[in-house]
């Protein structure tokens, strides 16, 4: 089965992102830019259904700027067999990312795509959801285990309390969970060969999507500050202050 | 205006965050309708119909709902929320996985994680691990939003009357099935529900060591959590994770043990009325946020504490 792979460059996880100065926008300019970790734990899934044999081509795409090329190129060094860029230096929200991938999806006809539940720059939690309803796939959101079975994949959701398992039609639509996989390190030789990989560059406009943003951004600033209270001396001045003080036990 | 807010339910009750998410709507202002849809679900819509502000509650009873699949559910929301201004839900991991789904089907670029409404078309909501806290503005006709619940103080469960209506409309799209659903059995309250959290991180050093936190849970009638990194250690299940990317809590008394305080962990919890740190390294960021600090080895603090309660 071929699987389609979506990847997003976001700023690198250990980076502590601040509003500018003016709250226009975030600052992040010469940040660590990375694969969103989410997106990682997709390809890996995807890489492994290859190595099971399940998977016989893996396509990654990322839309973006022209440096999204990177993240391609990482997820091909994990062992993605060919990457697609759709270039643009719009900022596109979920519904827009979703429409490009659903084009895409027309062209390639992927029997499943994988993408992380969430990037961890706008924390939207939407395209894989917002994809399954463009494309009429059925969608396994949070998954923590993909399993195949008589034309089907069931995945095992985690849900508020526990977990959920479904069974979908093919083609479908999974969205990544932490606990899905642990990603490998790509090695030196498979990062060399990822440079030889095939690469495509689209536009939106080529693909027929209007990327113009539904959602402005009016203002950013940090949240409320919590300040630091006081250290006690021991285990009893804590019940005390917990008790008496706080009021809260 | 006039607003749809699809109810969170078992099919017997309203959840909790239902009634959060009811006073997101009472915030934006109008004519507030519920929608609860599942199977054999009267119960629930008749606790719907008495939270305070709903003037009316849309029954869709049909065995396609049973199991809240998004593909079934999503097609309902988008069929019926096309007379709205504003369709509103829960943000739980049922109203995640199926308001996108929804808004897409309307052609509406949703807003996620709203913890303020600023006016009938303008929200604030956390971005990057809530380390940035964006104003934003809609200019789709239809608003679809998910609420976080802790942001907003519950409406009354009882005092209202209002009218339950019962919808034929069933969105078997056919593509999904439930199979089964393991959900972690346990008399202590649910993390996002209780009102003391105690939770546990990477200093834990195992699984069997919580056992230590169950106890004073107990005592307590607390909830158990647990740092991104307890739960990347396997030490506890994910569903146990606070944090950005886990559950968001906001309880009355918060207590950290072992959790050095990630940007990740603080997203999830630092909006807890009080927080108390247990902590070897008094370098730890989470000190930073505690009203109540504790430098010492959680291993005789813990149980010092079991102790003293």
């Amino acid at each position: 089965m071929k699987i389609l792979v979506a990847v997003k460059r976001v700023v690198d996880y250990n980076v502590k992102v601040r509003p500018k100065s003016d709250g226009t926008d975030v600052d992040i300019a010469n940040a660590k830019m990375s694969i969103n970790p989410f997106c990682e734990i997709a390809v890996e899934e995807a890489v492994r259904l290859k190595e099971k044999g399940i998977a016989t081509e893996i396509v990654a795409v990322s839309l973006g700027a022209k440096q999204c090329q990177e993240q391609i190129r990482t997820a091909m060094a994990l062992g993605a067999d060919r990457g697609i860029l759709v270039e643009t230096d719009a900022e596109l929200e979920p519904l827009a990312i979703a429409k490009c991938l659903n084009a895409i999806i027309a062209k390639e006809s992927p029997e499943l795509v994988i993408m992380g539940k969430q990037s961890i720059d706008g924390d939207n939690n939407q395209t894989g959801q917002m994809l399954g309803a463009l494309s009429g796939m059925p969608q396994g959101t949070f998954a923590s285990e993909v399993s195949f079975d008589d034309g089907k994949v069931n995945v095992i959701r985690e849900v508020d309390g526990g977990l959920q398992t479904v069974s979908l039609n093919l083609p479908a639509i999974v969205t990544t969970d932490l606990r899905l996989n642990e990603p490998r390190y790509a090695s030196l030789p498979n990062i060399m060969k990822a440079k030889r990989k095939p690469l495509d560059t689209m536009t939106p406009e080529e693909l027929g999507v209007d990327v113009a943003p539904r959602v402005q951004t009016l203002k950013v600033e940090p949240p409320a500050e919590r300040s630091a209270g006081i250290k006690v001396a021991d285990v009893a001045e804590l019940v005390d202050k917990l008790r008496n003080e706080a009021k809260v036990i | 205006m006039s607003i749809l807010v699809i109810a969170e339910h078992d099919n017997a009750s309203v959840k909790g965050a239902t009634l959060n998410t009811i006073a997101a709507a009472k915030a934006i202002g109008g004519d507030i309708h519920v929608l609860v849809a599942g199977a054999a679900c009267g119960a629930a819509a008749e606790a719907a119909a008495k939270a305070d502000g709903v003037s009316k509650v849309i029954v869709a009873d049909n065995a396609a709902y049973e199991h809240q699949l998004a593909e079934n559910v999503a097609a309902l929301i988008a069929d019926l929320g096309k007379d709205y201004t504003h369709i509103l839900g829960c943000s739980t991991s049922n109203g995640k996985n199926i308001l996108p789904r929804a808004a897409a089907l309307l052609d509406v670029q949703a807003i996620s994680d709203i913890i303020s409404v600023e006016s009938a078309d303008t929200f604030k909501r956390p971005v990057y691990a809530g380390n940035v806290i964006a104003t934003v503005q809609s200019s789709d006709a239809i608003k679809v939003i998910t609420v976080r619940g802790t942001a907003f103080d519950p409406v009354a469960a009882e005092g209202g009357s209002a009218a339950v209506e019962s919808t034929d409309n069933a969105q078997n799209v056919g593509i999904s099935a439930f199979v089964s659903e393991e959900l972690a059995k346990s008399d202590r309250p649910e993390l996002t529900a209780a009102s003391i959290v105690i939770s546990g991180g990477r200093g834990m050093q195992n699984g069997d060591n919580f056992e230590m936190l169950y106890k004073v849970a107990d005592k307590l009638g607390a909830a158990v959590g647990a740092s991104r990194a307890a739960v990347d250690a396997g030490f506890v299940p994910n569903d146990m994770q606070v944090g950005q990317t886990g559950k968001i809590v906001a309880p009355d008394l918060y207590v950290a043990v072992g959790i050095s305080g990630a940007i990740q962990h603080l997203a999830g919890m630092k909006d807890s009325k009080v927080i108390v740190a247990i902590n070897k390294d008094e370098e730890a960021p989470i000190f930073q946020v505690a009203d109540y600090g504790l430098v010492a080895d959680l291993f005789e603090a813990v149980p010092e504490l079991d102790a003293a309660l």
